[in-house]
C-alpha cells in the first residue's frame, strides 16, 4: 500500500459531491445556465484532476497506490480505505471522462427540474468512483448501493414514457444482487475472524476486518465448499449488474427509458460495475470456486454473445438495439475474463473500456437523432447520411469500432478474449467468434436503415447535423477508439500488474498445467493428434 | 425603615395588576406588556430577597429572566404580527380558530 | 539510405491522402482540382516510393528471406500456453516486410491503383465537391488497406489490411447511398467477407495456438523445419480455416454472392477493388501461406476443387448476362477459380502471375467498361449499345486487347498466365499429385471448358457492346463521345500492359530453362517446396506441353468462333434467342445465377432472421416474463397481505382508536381556543391548589 497523493484519490472521487452539495445551497433552480455551466466545471475539474494518475501510476510500485487509510467503524472492523491499482485507474479516468460528457452532453436534453438532474449526475459519479477506490468491504458496499439511488431517479424522472417501470425494475433487480454480495461478504468476513455457531462456521481467527487485500492473502485457505456459496453470492451480485444472460431483462427498459446521459453512464461505467467485482473479488478471493465455475460461465458467456447480437438484430428501436448490443459485447469480456489467462484476462479489461467508449458513443448518437425527432424507431429514419454528414461519419466509425474493426479498440479487446478463449476451448472461440459476424451483420443493417436510402420522411429533411457542442462530446471518445486501436501498450503497462497479480492468485488453485486443450507434456506427437478428441467442454 | 416587606408588598401588587391585565385585556398587545409586569414583579423580590440575604444568585437570576422576557417579547410580538396578518386585529378573543 | 527500411511509408502515403479528404476537404468543400491532387499525390507516392523501395532491396537484400521492419509494438497480449506445453508471449507487432511475394504486388498494386486515381479524375467529375473528395477519401484508405495487406509480416496485420480493404468495398459499393440497392449490396459484402473472416480469425488462433508466433517467417520456418509432417494436422485445420477467408475476400463458392452486386459502385471501384487488387487478396494469402498448403494434402484438395468449379460455375452464368458490368463480375469470379485452381496444384507462382495479368486486363475491361457506360449515360444493358466503335475508337481498341489477352490467345499477356494453370493442372493430373491424380485431370478439363465459355462470353460482350448498329435510340447516340484523356490514357497503358504484360512469364522451356520462367524464379524462395508423392516429379515432356498449348488456344479459338457466330454474323442474335427458346430451362437457371441468391435469402437470411426474432419474443416472454412473474407474485403477496392488515392487524389498532375518538368528544369542549380562557383557568387553578396546600398544612 503506497499512500502518497492519497489526498488526489479522495479529492476525486468527493469532488463531485462536494460540487453537487454547493449547487444545492448557492444556485438558484431558476437560474439554468449557472447550473449547467457549474456541473460542468465541477465535472471537467474532476476528470483533469484525475489525469495525474495515469502518469503518478508506477507499474513497478505497490499493488495499491494513491492509498488513505482512517479508523471507521473500530467495533467491527471496517476501514476507511481507499486505493488503486492499474486496473482500477483506467476505469477511473473512464468514468470521470464519461462523466462530464454526460453532463455536458445534456445541456439541451434535460429541460426541466435541471438542478436535480445535474446534482444527481454528480453524486452518481461520486458513488461510481467509490466503488473502485474502496478496499474495504463495508465502504465498497456502501458505495455500491449509494450508485443505485442517484440512477433511480435518473431514469424514473427524466426518463422516458415507461420510466418508473423501468426505474423501479432496475433498483429492485440489482438491489436483489447486492443483498446476495452482502451475504457473501458477511460469510468471508466471519470466516476470517470466529466464524459463525449459528451456521456452524469455524473460522480462522484472526482479527475481525472487512480489508480487501487483507482478504486476499487468507483467499487460499477458504475450503472450496464455502468458496461455491460465496461465490455464488456474488455471483448473482455481479452477474445482475454486468448483466449476464439470462439476468439482462433489466438493461434494455433502462436504457431504454434512460435519458441519453443515463444510458451513457450506465453502459459506459454501471455495466464495468459487475465485471470489476468478478476482477477484483470473485477471481482473487475465491479462486477454487472460479475455477470450478469456468464451464458454465463460459456457456453463459456464449450464449450471451449469441443471443445478445440475435435479439439485437429483431429489435425496431434503436436503443433497444444497442441495449441488446451490450449483452453482446458484455458477454465477450465475461468470456475472455473466464479463459482465466492472460491475453484473455487482459482483453477483458481492455474490452470494458472499449464497451465503455463504443457503447457510450452509440447512446450519444442515439440521443442526438433523439432529441431531434423524438423518435427512436429505426423505421422512422432512413437516408438522413444526405442530411447529416459529420453525424453519418462518426456514427460509421463508432459502428466499426463497435463491430470490431482493426485500427479501431474494439478489434484488440475481441482478438485478445477470442484468443484466450482459444486457449482454453476452440469449441468456445468457434461460438464466440460468430458473435462477430452476427455483430456485423445488426449493425451494418442499423446503419444501413438509418443512414442510407432514400430520404423519404418528410419530418428527417430538415434534421440539423451536428453542432459543436454536440461534435465535442463525441470527437474524444473517437479519439480514444483510434488511441486503443493503434497503440494499446500504455493500457495494457497499466493493467499489467493487475492481470499478473490476479492471474497469480487464480492459479493456486489450476490445475498445473493449461486449462484443456493439451494436456502438456513435451511432445510433437501432441500435434499430431485432433484436437476435438481431448477438447470437449 | 424600609425592610423587605415593603418590597414584597409591592411586588404582589404589581404581579396581582399584571395577572389581572393579562386575563382581562383584550388587547393582544397590553397583554404582553402586563405580562412583561409580572416578570418584573418578580425580578423585584428576587432582588429584594438577595440583598436582605446577601446572596448574588438571586441577582443573577433576576438577569437571567431579563434575557427571557427579551426573548419572549420578540416571540410575543412575532405572534402578534402574525395574528394581524391573520385576522386584520390584535383583539386576543378573536384567536380562537383552536375551538373544539 | 535503405528506402525499404521505411517501407510502412507506402501504405502511410495514401491514409494521409484519406485523412485529408475524408476530413478537410470533404468537409469544408474543397475544390476538385485540390482534392484530385492531394489523392493522385497519396497514390502517386506510394507508388514511386513503393517502386523504388523494391528495386532497391532487390539489388541489396537477400531474396531468400522475408525483410521485415517492425513500425511499432501493436498488441501486448501477456503469455499463453501453446501446444506442447510452452509458453508464448502474445506479442504482435505492427511490422512490415519486403520479399519477392510483397514485392510483385506492391510493383503492380501501387501502379495500378495510381491509374485508377487518375481514371477516377475524369469519371466522376460530374460528382458535387463534397462527394467526389469522399469518394477519393474511401480510394485512398482503400490504396491504404491493400497495401498494409501486401506489405505487412505477420497474419495479424494482415487482417488489419483483410477488414480495411473490406471497409473500404463497404463504403465504396455504397458510394451512391440514396439507393437502397447500392447500400444494400454494399452491407452484403461487408457481411459475407466477415463470414469469411470468422473462418480467418479462428486460423489465426490455430497458428498461434501451434506455433506461438504469426510472423509470416516464423510460421514458414517453423514449417520448414518440420521434416517428420508432425504438424499436418495443423496445417490441414489452419490452411482450410485461412481458405475460409479467401472465399469470402475472392468471391468463390459457396461465399461468391456478393461480388456481382459489388458492381453497384462506381465503376472505376470495381476495376480496382473488384477485379484488380482487392478480391485477389485471397490468393495472395493462400500463397503466402503455401507451407500450410504444401503440407496437407487435403487442403491443396479443397482449394483446387472449389477453384476449379467456380471457374467454370461462374463462366456459365457469365454467358447470359445482359448487364455489362455483370458480365464482367462474373468473368471476375472465373478468373479467381482459375488462380485458385493453380494455388490448389501448388502452383502459388502461376496463381500469382495470373493475379498481375487479370489485374492488368481485368481493370482495363473494367476501365474500358466504364468509359462505354459514362458515353452511353449511365447505361450498363448491352442490349441497349451496339456500334459504339466509330464513337469511341481508344475505348474499343485497348477494350478488344484486354478481351484477347482474356481469352488467352498467344502472345498476349492471359495466354501464358491460363496456359501455365492448365499446364500446371494437367501436369498435376499426370504426376499424379498427392494421389490425386484423377480429380486434377477431372478440374484441368473443367478447367478447359471454362476456358471455351471464357473466350465466348467475352467475345459476346465485344461484338454486342461494340459492332452492328448502336440500339439505344437517336437521343443516346447523340451524346456519344469519347472519353477525355484522364480514362483514356489509363485504357491505353493497361491494354499496352495486356499486351506484354505476359511476358514476365514466358514459359521455361521456350527459352532453354525447363524448370522455371521469370517470375517463377523471382518468386520460388516464397514456397516451401515439399515431396507430394506420387510422381510429383514428373513432366510432361514437351511435346505434350506444346500439344496443351495448341489444346487451349483450340479452346479459346473455338469460344470466339461461336461468339461471332451468334452475336456478330446475327445482327439480331436471333439465333442466340432460340437458343434461349429451346432450353427455356438452363437459360432461366443461367439468367437467374442458378438462384443461388433466392437461395440464400430464403434460407440464412430468413432463418437467421427468424431466429432473431423468436429469440427476442422469448426474451420479452419467458425471459423477462419470469422477471415481471417475480414481480406479480411479490405485488400479489402484498396485495393480500395488505387485505390481512387492513381488516385484521388494523382493525385492532382502528378498535383502539375508536375508544380515544369517543372519548375525546367529550374532552373537546373544555377547548373554547380563547388564550385568556387557558390563563384564568390556569390561575384559578393554581389559586386552588394554593387554597388546598393551606387548608392541608393548617
Amino acid at each position: 500500500m503506497d499512500t502518497q497523493y492519497g489526498w488526489l484519490l479522495n479529492l476525486i472521487c468527493y469532488l463531485p459531491l462536494a460540487g453537487a452539495l454547493l449547487m444545492v445551497f448557492f444556485i438558484k433552480n431558476e437560474n439554468v445556465g449557472a447550473i449547467k455551466t457549474a456541473a460542468a466545471i465541477i465535472a471537467g475539474v474532476d476528470f483533469v484532476l484525475s489525469l495525474p494518475l495515469w502518469f503518478l501510476y508506477r507499474t513497478d510500485g505497490a499493488e495499491f497506490q494513491f492509498a488513505s487509510r482512517a479508523e471507521w467503524i473500530t467495533s467491527v472492523g471496517a476501514q476507511y480505505l481507499f486505493g488503486v491499482d492499474g486496473f482500477a485507474i483506467l476505469l477511473i479516468l473512464l468514468t470521470t471522462l464519461l462523466g462530464f460528457i454526460s453532463v455536458y452532453s445534456s445541456f439541451t436534453a434535460i429541460t426541466h427540474r435541471e438542478k436535480e438532474y445535474y446534482v444527481f449526475l454528480l453524486m452518481l459519479q461520486t458513488g461510481m468512483m467509490g466503488v473502485f477506490c474502496s478496499l474495504d468491504f463495508v465502504l465498497f458496499y456502501v458505495f455500491w448501493e449509494v450508485m443505485l439511488v442517484p440512477m433511480y431517479f435518473l431514469i424514473g424522472v427524466w426518463g422516458g414514457p415507461r420510466k418508473l417501470y423501468a426505474a423501479i425494475k432496475f433498483f429492485l433487480y440489482t438491489l436483489v444482487g447486492s443483498v446476495l454480495m452482502l451475504v457473501g461478504i458477511l460469510a468471508l468476513y466471519f470466516y476470517n475472524a470466529g466464524g459463525l455457531k449459528a451456521i456452524g462456521l469455524a473460522g480462522l481467527g484472526n482479527t475481525p476486518t472487512f480489508s480487501i487485500p487483507h482478504l486476499y492473502t487468507i483467499a487460499p485457505q477458504v475450503p472450496p465448499e464455502l468458496q461455491f456459496w460465496i461465490f455464488l453470492a456474488f455471483f448473482v451480485g455481479f452477474a445482475i449488474k454486468v448483466p449476464m444472460f439470462p439476468f439482462h431483462t433489466w438493461l434494455p427498459d433502462a436504457h431504454v427509458e434512460a435519458p441519453t446521459a443515463g444510458s451513457v453512464i450506465l453502459a459506459g461505467v454501471l455495466l464495468k460495475m459487475g465485471t470489476y467485482g468478478f476482477v477484483r473479488l470473485s477471481l482473487p478471493l475465491l479462486p477454487d470456486a472460479t475455477v470450478k465455475a469456468v464451464p458454465w460461465i463460459g456457456v453463459l458467456s456464449i450464449v450471451a454473445i449469441v443471443y445478445g447480437a440475435l435479439v439485437a438484430m429483431a429489435q425496431k428501436d434503436m436503443k433497444k438495439l444497442v441495449a441488446y448490443s451490450s449483452v453482446s459485447h458484455m458477454g465477450f469480456i465475461m468470456l475472455g475474463m473466464f479463459a482465466l489467462n492472460d491475453p484473455g484476462l487482459r482483453g477483458a479489461i481492455l474490452q470494458m473500456l472499449n464497451h465503455g467508449v463504443s457503447t457510450g458513443a452509440l447512446f450519444l448518437l442515439v440521443g442526438i437523432v433523439y432529441e431531434r425527432r423524438h423518435n427512436r424507431l429505426i423505421s422512422e429514419y432512413g437516408g438522413i447520411a444526405k442530411v447529416m454528414p459529420v453525424y453519418a461519419t462518426f456514427f460509421l466509425i463508432i459502428t466499426m469500432s463497435s463491430i470490431g474493426l482493426p485500427t479501431l479498440n474494439g478489434f484488440i479487446g475481441e482478438f485478445l478474449i477470442l484468443i484466450g478463449a482459444f486457449n482454453h476451448s476452440w469449441v468456445w472461440a468457434l461460438f464466440a467468434a460468430s458473435g462477430i459476424v452476427l455483430g456485423a451483420a445488426y449493425m451494418l443493417w442499423l446503419y444501413q436503415r438509418v443512414f442510407f436510402g432514400e430520404l423519404a420522411n418528410e419530418k428527417n429533411k430538415s434534421l440539423k447535423d451536428l453542432n459543436l457542442r454536440e461534435q465535442w462530446t463525441i470527437i474524444p471518445l473517437i479519439f480514444l477508439a483510434f488511441w486503443i486501436g493503434l497503440y494499446p501498450k500504455p493500457f495494457f503497462d497499466r493493467m499489467q500488474p493487475t492481470v499478473d497479480r490476479v492471474m497469480e492468485r487464480v492459479s493456486v488453485a489450476l490445475p498445473e498445467t493449461d486449462l484443456g486443450f493439451v494436456s502438456g507434456g513435451d511432445t510433437d506427437a501432441d500435434h499430431a493428434e485432433e484436437p476435438e478428441s481431448k477438447h470437449g467442454e | 425603615m424600609i425592610d423587605a416587606t415593603h418590597y414584597v408588598v409591592l411586588s404582589l401588587i404589581l404581579f396581582c395588576l399584571g395577572l389581572i391585565g393579562v386575563m382581562v385585556r383584550r388587547n393582544f398587545i397590553t397583554v404582553l406588556m402586563s405580562l412583561e409586569l409580572m416578570f418584573n414583579a418578580v425580578n423585584l423580590n428576587l432582588i429584594a430577597f438577595s440583598f436582605r440575604l446577601s446572596d448574588l444568585a438571586g441577582q443573577v437570576l433576576a438577569i437571567f429572566v431579563i434575557t427571557v422576557a427579551a426573548a419572549e417579547a420578540a416571540i410575543g410580538l412575532g405572534l402578534i404580527i402574525a395574528l394581524v396578518r391573520l385576522k386584520d386585529t390584535v383583539a386576543l378573543d378573536e384567536a380562537d380558530v383552536m375551538r373544539g | 539510405m535503405k528506402l525499404y527500411d521505411f517501407i510502412w511509408l507506402v501504405p502511410l502515403f495514401p491514409l494521409l491522402g484519406a485523412v485529408f479528404n475524408g476530413f478537410v476537404s470533404n468537409r469544408r468543400g474543397l475544390s476538385k482540382t485540390t482534392t484530385q491532387s492531394v489523392a493522385l499525390l497519396g497514390a502517386g507516392l506510394a507508388w514511386i516510393y513503393g517502386w523504388a523501395a523494391v528495386i532497391q532491396w532487390f539489388f541489396t537484400e537477400d531474396h531468400t528471406r522475408a525483410y521485415s521492419v517492425t513500425a511499432f509494438t501493436w498488441i501486448t497480449g501477456g503469455n499463453l500456453t501453446i501446444a506442447g506445453g510452452s509458453t508464448a508471449a502474445v506479442d504482435i507487432a505492427a511490422s512490415f516486410q519486403v520479399d519477392p511475394l510483397s514485392a510483385v504486388m506492391v510493383g503492380f498494386v501501387t501502379f495500378v491503383g495510381f491509374l485508377i486515381h487518375l481514371y477516377s479524375v475524369g469519371y466522376m467529375h460530374g460528382e458535387p465537391d463534397r462527394d467526389y473528395a469522399r469518394y477519393f477519401a474511401y480510394l485512398n484508405l482503400f490504396m491504404f488497406a491493400m497495401l498494409t495487406l501486401i506489405t505487412g509480416s505477420n497474419l495479424p496485420v494482415l487482417f488489419v489490411g483483410w477488414e480495411g480493404v473490406g471497409l473500404c468495398s463497404y463504403l465504396l459499393i455504397g458510394f451512391y447511398f440514396e439507393k437502397d440497392w447500392c447500400a444494400a449490396a454494399g452491407k452484403k459484402a461487408f457481411i459475407v467477407n466477415r463470414i469469411g473472416d470468422f473462418g480467418f480469425l479462428l486460423a489465426i488462433f490455430f497458428a498461434f495456438y501451434y506455433f506461438g508466433t504469426l510472423e509470416f517467417q516464423g510460421l514458414f520456418d517453423a514449417m520448414a523445419g518440420d521434416h517428420g509432417g508432425h504438424y499436418a494436422t495443423a496445417a490441414t485445420i489452419i490452411g482450410l480455416l485461412l481458405f475460409v477467408g479467401a472465399i469470402g475476400k475472392s468471391a468463390q463458392i459457396p461465399l461468391f454472392v456478393w461480388l456481382p452486386d459489388a458492381m453497384a459502385g462506381p465503376t472505376p471501384v470495381s476495376a480496382l477493388i473488384h477485379a484488380a487488387t482487392m478480391v485477389t487478396a485471397g490468393v495472395y494469402m493462400v500463397a503466402r501461406c503455401n507451407y500450410f498448403y504444401q503440407m496437407s494434402p487435403t487442403a491443396m484438395l479443397t482449394v483446387a476443387v472449389i477453384g476449379g468449379v467456380t471457374a467454370v460455375f461462374a463462366a456459365t452464368i457469365g454467358l447470359v448476362q445482359n448487364d455489362i458490368k455483370k458480365v464482367l463480375a462474373y468473368s471476375t469470379v472465373s478468373q479467381l477459380g482459375y488462380m485458385f485452381l493453380a494455388a490448389g496444384v501448388g502452383a502459388y507462382v502461376v496463381a500469382i502471375f495470373h493475379v498481375v495479368t487479370h489485374a492488368f486486363f481485368k481493370a482495363c475491361l473494367f476501365l474500358g467498361s466504364g468509359s462505354v457506360i459514362h458515353a452511353c449515360g449511365g447505361e450498363q444493358d448491352m442490349r441497349k449499345m451496339g456500334g459504339l466503335k466509330k464513337y469511341m475508337p481508344t475505348t474499343y481498341w485497348t477494350f478488344l486487347v484486354a478481351t484477347i489477352a482474356i481469352a488467352g490467345i498467344f502472345p498476349f499477356a492471359g495466354f501464358f498466365s491460363k496456359d501455365e494453370i492448365l499446364a500446371k493442372v494437367f501436369a498435376a493430373g499426370y504426376g499424379d499429385l498427392n494421389h490425386h491424380g484423377g480429380v486434377y485431370y477431372l478440374l484441368w478439363s473443367l478447367a478447359v471448358i471454362g476456358a471455351v465459355l471464357t473466350a465466348f462470353y467475352m467475345f459476346r460482350l465485344v461484338f454486342m457492346t461494340f459492332h452492328g448498329e448502336f440500339r439505344g435510340g437517336e437521343e443516346a447516340e447523340h451524346h456519344l463521345h469519347e472519353s477525355p484523356w484522364t480514362m483514356t490514357l489509363p485504357l491505353q497503358i493497361l491494354g499496352v500492359l495486356s499486351i506484354v504484360g505476359g511476358f514476365i512469364g514466358v514459359p521455361g522451356f521456350l527459352w532453354g530453362h525447363p524448370e522455371h520462367n521469370l517470375i517463377d524464379r523471382f518468386l520460388e524462395p516464397v514456397v516451401l517446396h515439399m515431396d507430394h508423392g506420387g510422381h510429383a516429379g514428373a513432366h510432361p515432356g514437351l511435346g505434350l506441353e506444346l500439344g496443351l498449348i495448341a489444346l487451349s488456344l483450340a479452346a479459346a479459338g473455338f469460344g470466339i468462333w461461336m461468339a461471332y457466330r451468334f452475336y456478330f454474323v446475327d445482327r439480331e442474335f436471333v439465333r442466340a434467342g432460340k437458343l434461349a427458346e429451346r432450353f427455356p430451362f438452363a437459360y432461366k437457371l443461367l439468367l437467374n445465377k442458378y438462384w443461388i441468391d433466392e437461395l440464400y435469402a430464403a434460407t440464412f437470411v430468413k432463418g437467421t432472421v427468424k431466429l432473431a426474432d423468436l429469440l427476442w419474443e422469448i426474451d420479452a416472454r419467458v425471459i423477462d416474463g419470469a422477471v415481471n412473474g417475480a414481480r406479480h407474485v411479490t405485488v400479489g403477496s402484498s396485495w393480500l397481505s395488505g387485505i390481512f392488515d387492513l381488516r385484521v392487524v388494523d382493525g385492532l389498532v382502528n378498535l383502539v382508536g375508536r375508544f380515544y375518538d369517543v372519548a375525546s368528544l367529550q374532552f373537546r369542549r373544555l377547548q373554547v381556543g380563547f388564550a385568556q380562557g387557558y390563563a384564568m383557568v390556569m390561575v384559578f387553578g393554581a389559586a386552588l391548589l394554593l387554597g388546598i396546600f393551606f387548608v392541608v398544612n393548617l
